[in-house]
């Protein structure tokens, strides 16, 4: 202390700024981890369309931490599937979502990234979660940039919920012996076909 | 508008009976010829002045819903020079094996075209340098899905459909050696060539 200061507001300064403060390890992380998400956009269609407009000036998902949209999967926290997945893209994803480093989420963005939508046919995966796991499903056709910041909200939420001492929200989930993400039975009760598609005869 | 194009008289001087049947539909004029013929009559209508049908538009298939309607490959050309268009078509029996001669040696840019129609249709095209898929995978082996007895979900259960694809290695024939300009280096256009062999890159004049 400088000779002559007043030692009284030594004491009020350091009382109002201290340099150290007390809080959970859990929700430090958590903030920073939900307020610092780096996108990887997988955009296959006009759901990419959407998440540009979201990405752009009007809507601007910078606002809530994603200001580096992450073109390479190695630096990204979280997948964004915007658009119908074909079958020939499945690999591609797949190995996207597995160079990613953890911990990673997902996001499902769209109907048909959700569940084929009206993609019903031989050459289109019925839901992106029979692939990589999802986290967060934004419904519509294409959803409107509201629509995925709100399902951007919701992970974040989720994300704060988390724990860094649960070591299975860190599962891989590789794929099985199979050849696949999940069972087969669940794969084909997923996609369980609907609408005009229901009455078609499966020949095996 | 419903005139037949002005080709259909030379063309029937030159191949006779190879011309089965011509009509006119919406100003366009359709000539159905014989499967064995095809290839000449199409390099035909291509080297001979005064066709000089030089651009090859499209090579597609059509497969009606009555099973005994045959199967349809089309060639649509064009004249660039005359301005003027002309459609080609052979009717191939869906129950005998479906083989038309491929037509790369007349127009490099039918190499995709048959292919789609060969990945799509199961058309072989005989003489084709390259036929293999290229719209589904090289391993897709649920057959050709714009055939009228394809189901519209595939054969196979999503169970299955999902596991092939997974077990597909999306690199296996799109290797870097495949795509390497090295390889393709004696194919380029010359003025291309030249400017790779001073370094000049990517620079459009």
């Amino acid at each position: 202390m400088p000779a002559g200061a007043d030692p009284g507001a030594v004491t009020a300064i350091s009382s109002i700024s201290p340099n150290w403060v007390t809080t959970r390890l859990d929700l430090l992380t958590n903030w920073a981890r939900a307020n610092s998400l780096w996108p990887m956009p997988f955009g296959t269609a006009c759901c990419a369309i959407e998440y540009m407009a979201t990405a752009a000036s009007r809507f601007d998902i910078a606002r809530f931490g994603m200001e580096r949209q992450s073109f390479s999967p190695r630096q990204a926290d979280v997948l964004i599937c915007a658009g119908r997945l074909p079958f020939k893209l499945a690999p591609v994803i797949r190995r996207i979502w597995d160079q990613m480093p953890q911990p990673k989420w997902s996001i499902s963005m769209g109907a048909c990234a959700s569940s084929g939508g009206i993609f019903d046919n031989y050459a289109m995966v019925q839901g992106i979660d029979t692939i990589i796991p999802v986290d967060v499903y934004v419904p519509g056709c294409p959803p409107r940039p509201e629509g995925l910041l709100y399902g951007i909200r919701l992970l974040q939420k989720k994300i704060q919920g988390e724990s860094i001492v649960d070591d299975s929200l860190r599962d891989e989930h590789l794929v099985g012996p199979s050849g696949l993400f999940l069972p087969a039975e669940r794969v084909d009760e997923l996609s369980e076909p609907f609408g005009n598609s229901v009455s078609q005869t499966r020949s095996g | 508008m419903t005139a037949i194009a002005p080709s259909l008289p030379a063309l029937r001087d030159a191949f006779g009976d190879a011309v089965e049947r011509v009509a006119v539909s919406c100003g366009d004029t359709i000539v159905y010829l014989r499967r064995d013929r095809v290839h000449d009559a199409l390099a035909w209508l291509k080297q001979t002045p005064g066709q000089e049908f030089d651009y090859l538009t499209d090579v597609t298939a059509v497969e009606y819903r009555d099973p005994e309607r045959p199967l349809e490959v089309v060639w649509q050309v064009r004249s660039l020079g005359r301005k003027v268009d002309l459609r080609v078509k052979v009717a191939l029996d869906t129950a005998e094996p479906l083989e038309v001669p491929s037509v790369y040696d007349l127009w490099k840019g039918a190499d995709w075209l048959e292919r789609e129609v060969y990945d799509m249709f199961g058309v072989v095209f005989t003489g084709h340098p390259d036929l293999r898929r290229i719209i589904m995978w090289e391993t897709y082996a649920e057959g050709y899905p714009l055939r009228k007895d394809f189901p519209l979900r595939g054969h196979f259960s999503r169970a299955e459909q999902t596991r092939q694809a997974l077990a597909a290695n999306p690199e296996a024939h799109y290797s870097l050696d495949e795509l390497s300009i090295a390889e393709a280096f004696h194919e380029l256009p010359k003025d291309v060539r030249e400017r790779l062999r001073r370094g000049d890159r990517g620079f459009l004049r």
